[in-house]
Formats: structure tokens, sequence, C-alpha cells
């Protein structure tokens, strides 16, 4: 994957102290999330400095591609300590298909690639099986069972769709850090959720109205936390 | 559980909004972006925009459209037509297009796919064929130009080399059912959508419902494109899916979000 030259930074919306952080790497879904989130009506900045991420009061990292060339890229801006300490801070994370894989200790892609190790647990391959109908990418709308409420889901029915478009999928090493599962032969973890960190591998900025909801949820849960 | 995806496909020259039939008599129907928005309304899954602005100078208002419709309609879209090298891939994905379909080029070039989907992901590369039953030597036939122009290639041919080449879904149009609106070609659609491990999406010929239906059943494709249906107003995308989801077909039913 071809990286996107990083931006610097670039204030979405009217609030000079938006401390909403998406981080910008590169990742080919940043324009789509950025914008998704300005739908939603809230205000993010746009950053690949690491002083933004250790200000941030809410971050978000958004992710396409191989999960090889998106560590490969954080490592080279210098932000893997900085995402772990974000975490381990307390603060609110989410993050989003790539963004979700790469919150593991390791992912089986590209021959395997060490990754924050912020959510214990590996990511591997969906295995095609033409005979069963099924193909690889997992590529479209399928439907989240939600495990338990969280606010992050508030609004969302049970079994809503979402577009998702992957390969590979995260296995959690402890069950209660799935907050969503969705069926591609195989049951997996569609939505994490542990402590202050929460992450979609599917796509809320291209699941319509369900998917801005999401973004809004999230800053809004934000927000409460920040003024704690 | 996966849904089938009904994806609306808008055909755009110069800006604008058009519908051709077999690729000639092109009729003006209306502004892509408020298509585009009413067709998310209406509980489309992802929508295309194929470019068939022929003169150089128009080719650029195709971003202008993809860049207003990415900031107002949040699902996928996917933009082909006139797309030459992996930078004009690269340029339509900035504009705000997740899936870039190439199809002339990539007969005449096939690195295109390779080098597309090594800089921007398997993901993000649509190789769409247009196909002719060639009932002289009896085979399904890959031809480029909009249809004018035989290859010699062999449609299941060319989809598996796409595969193996980087593309990560492969659009089949037929081109004896495009604009007839005489329904899909099956046996082609299933030919191929049997074959290769990524989606398929069949194009060309949907007229009704249940073309749908069985181009998604009997065709096996994972996904179906129409244009004229749609955009004449004979069918609505949401009574298109409810019809399908009534016979057993795994659809996406429309948002709804509780205040």
């Amino acid at each position: 994957m071809e990286p996107e030259p990083p931006g610097g930074r670039g204030v979405i919306g009217l609030d000079e102290e938006a401390t909403l952080v998406v981080v910008d790497y590169g990742a080919g879904n940043l324009r789509s999330v950025q914008r998704a989130i300005g739908a939603a009506g809230e205000q993010a900045l746009v950053t690949s400095d690491r002083r933004d991420v250790e200000r941030a009061s809410a971050l978000v990292l958004p992710g396409v591609g191989s999960a090889n060339d998106a560590m490969k890229r954080l490592r080279a801006l210098d932000l893997v300590e900085p995402l772990r300490a974000y975490a381990a801070s307390g603060r609110p994370f989410l993050g989003v298909c790539v963004g979700l894989q790469l919150l593991f200790d390791w992912s089986d892609e590209g021959g395997g690639v060490d990754c924050l190790g912020i959510v214990p647990g590996t990511v591997r391959r969906f295995e095609a099986d033409l005979a069963a109908g099924r193909k690889v990418p997992h590529m479209g709308w399928n439907s989240v069972h939600v495990t338990r409420p969280d606010p992050f889901v508030e609004g969302i029915a049970d079994h809503s769709y979402f577009y998702f478009v992957h390969s590979y999928y995260a296995v959690p090493t402890n069950p209660a850090d799935i907050l969503g599962e969705t069926q591609f032969g195989l049951p997996f973890a569609a939505m994490v959720a542990r402590e202050n960190v929460v992450a979609t591998q599917f796509h809320p900025e291209k699941s319509a109205d369900l998917g801005l909801r999401l973004y809004r949820n999230f800053a809004v849960r934000a927000r409460g936390t920040a003024t704690v | 559980m996966l849904t089938r995806r009904i994806i609306p496909c808008l055909d755009v020259s110069g800006g604008k909004v058009i519908r051709g039939v077999k690729f000639s008599a092109d009729r003006v129907v209306g502004d892509p972006v408020e298509l585009a928005a009413e067709y998310n309304r209406q509980g489309a899954d992802e929508l295309v925009f194929y470019d068939i602005t022929a003169s150089a100078e128009g080719r650029g208002l195709i971003m202008e459209v993809l860049e207003r419709a990415a900031g107002e309609v949040f699902i996928p879209l996917t933009v082909g037509g006139g797309v030459k090298s992996a930078d004009d891939v690269k340029a339509l994905l900035r504009a705000g297009a997740d899936k870039v379909s190439v199809n002339t080029q990539a007969v005449l070039d096939p690195a295109i796919i390779a080098d597309g989907a090594d800089r921007f992901g398997s993901q993000c590369i649509v190789l769409s064929m247009d196909v002719r039953w060639n009932g002289e030597r009896g085979y399904y036939e890959v031809v480029t130009h909009g249809g004018r122009r035989p290859t010699g290639m062999d449609a299941l041919e060319w989809a598996r080399r796409g595969v193996e080449l980087g593309a990560g879904e492969i659009v089949v149009n037929s081109i004896d059912a495009d604009g007839t609106r005489a329904g899909y070609e099956l046996t082609l659609t299933r030919l191929i959508a049997e074959a290769v491990p990524v989606p398929v999406v069949a194009s060309g010929g949907a007229n009704a419902p249940d073309d749908m239906y069985r181009v998604l059943t009997e065709g096996r494709a994972d996904a179906a494109l129409a244009a004229s249906m749609f955009h004449y107003g004979d069918f609505t995308v949401d009574q298109a899916k409810r019809y399908l989801a009534d016979r057993g077909v795994p659809m996406r039913q429309r948002a709804r979000v509780p205040a």
C-alpha cells in the first residue's frame, strides 16, 4: 500500500480547541473517516504529530490495507509508543478496520508482524471456501450481534448491518473483549471493547446512518470523559 | 449473514447522469449527486459512477462529482471508465472513491491491476469486463472500447488472470444483455462466479427485481448492478430489495436510526 503523505495538522470544523484526534499515517480511509466525523456533527484534528496524540482527549486510528504496512508507517512516524501510552492513559480510543487489527499483539499478515499489543490476541486470515460460497475478502454488508450494552452502541439495534472489507480477523484472547460478533463461516470479532478502547472491523464511515451514529456515540462519550 | 448487494450504476458524462441503450442513444436523466443521495435513502448497498465522458476537457468533472458525493453519501463508492494508469487510480481514490474499476486499459496492459493492487490494496481494484457471446467459435469473448472491439480472450480465463494479478472484485457486464432490459446473462455470470474466489457483480440487462432474483440465485452473483431499472423510476431500490428479501435472498434492511 502506498502511503498518502501525512498532511501535518488540520482542524476539521470550527473549534480550534478540538481534541478529538484522527491519526494520519497515510491510511487510505483517512479522508472518509474525516468526512464521516464531520457529517456526524463532530470536529476532529487530523494529525501525524506525536505531540497531538499525547495531548488528545479522544483518538481515532483509521486503516485500510495491510497491517504490516500500517505498522511500518506508524514506526516511521514514531507513533507506536505514543499510541500505547495514550491507550494506557484511559482516554477514549477508537480503532477502525485495520485500526482494530493493529490493537492486537500480532497479525499473520505478510508473514507476520508485531502490532500495538493494546488488546491481547492475534489476527488471522480467512480461508476462502468456494464450495460453501465463501469468498475472501469478506466484502459487503453483514449483521453484527451486539453482545452487551455499551455507550458506543447506543441506538444500534442488535443484528444491524455494517459494511465490511477485510481478509483478516481478530481473535481476542479474552472473549469478554468482544462487543460485536459477525458470522462469516465462523463467528469473528466485528467490534472489540476493552476498558477505554473500542474498535470496529467494519467501516462505520461507509455504513450509512448507523455508521455515523457510532462516530457520534464515540465523540459524545469522549466529551463526557473529558469533563470528569 | 453476509447479504447480497444491490448496486445502482450512474453513467456520468460531463458531470451529468445519462444512460445509453446498447451504448448509444444517450438520454440525460439527472444530477449524479442528487441521484446518489436518493439511492442511498432508498437503501442502495453501494454506488457505481461510470465515467463515459468522451472529451478530455470533460473528464475532470468526475472528480468533482466524487468529491461532492463522498461528502454526502456514506456508502461505498466505485468509479470506473477511462482509467489509464495507477496514478489515475490514486487520483480517484483521493477524490473519494473506495474502489476503482479498470476495463479496457487492463486488457491493453494487465500490469495496471497488479500495480494498483500493490499500491492501494486489492480491496479497491475492481476488474470490470465487457463480454459478448462469440457464436461463431462458441465462447464468451472479452470485448473492449464499449463493446466495439473483440479481443479473442476467453472471459473465464481473463477473470481468473485478473484475480491472480490482484483484482479484489469482478464485474461481469454482458454486452448482449446491456441496456436491452431483457434480464442478466445467467450462464455467463454463473460460469465466472463459481470459478473465482472473489466477489462477482452481475451487470447488464436488469429490467425487474425478478431478474435480480435470478442472477443472485441461479447466476450465483454476489451483487447485482442496474441502471435503467432504477433511473426511470420503474422500481425503487427499496422495492427491489424487499422483493428479494421476501424470496429468501439475504438483504440489508434499510437503516433506521432512533432519535
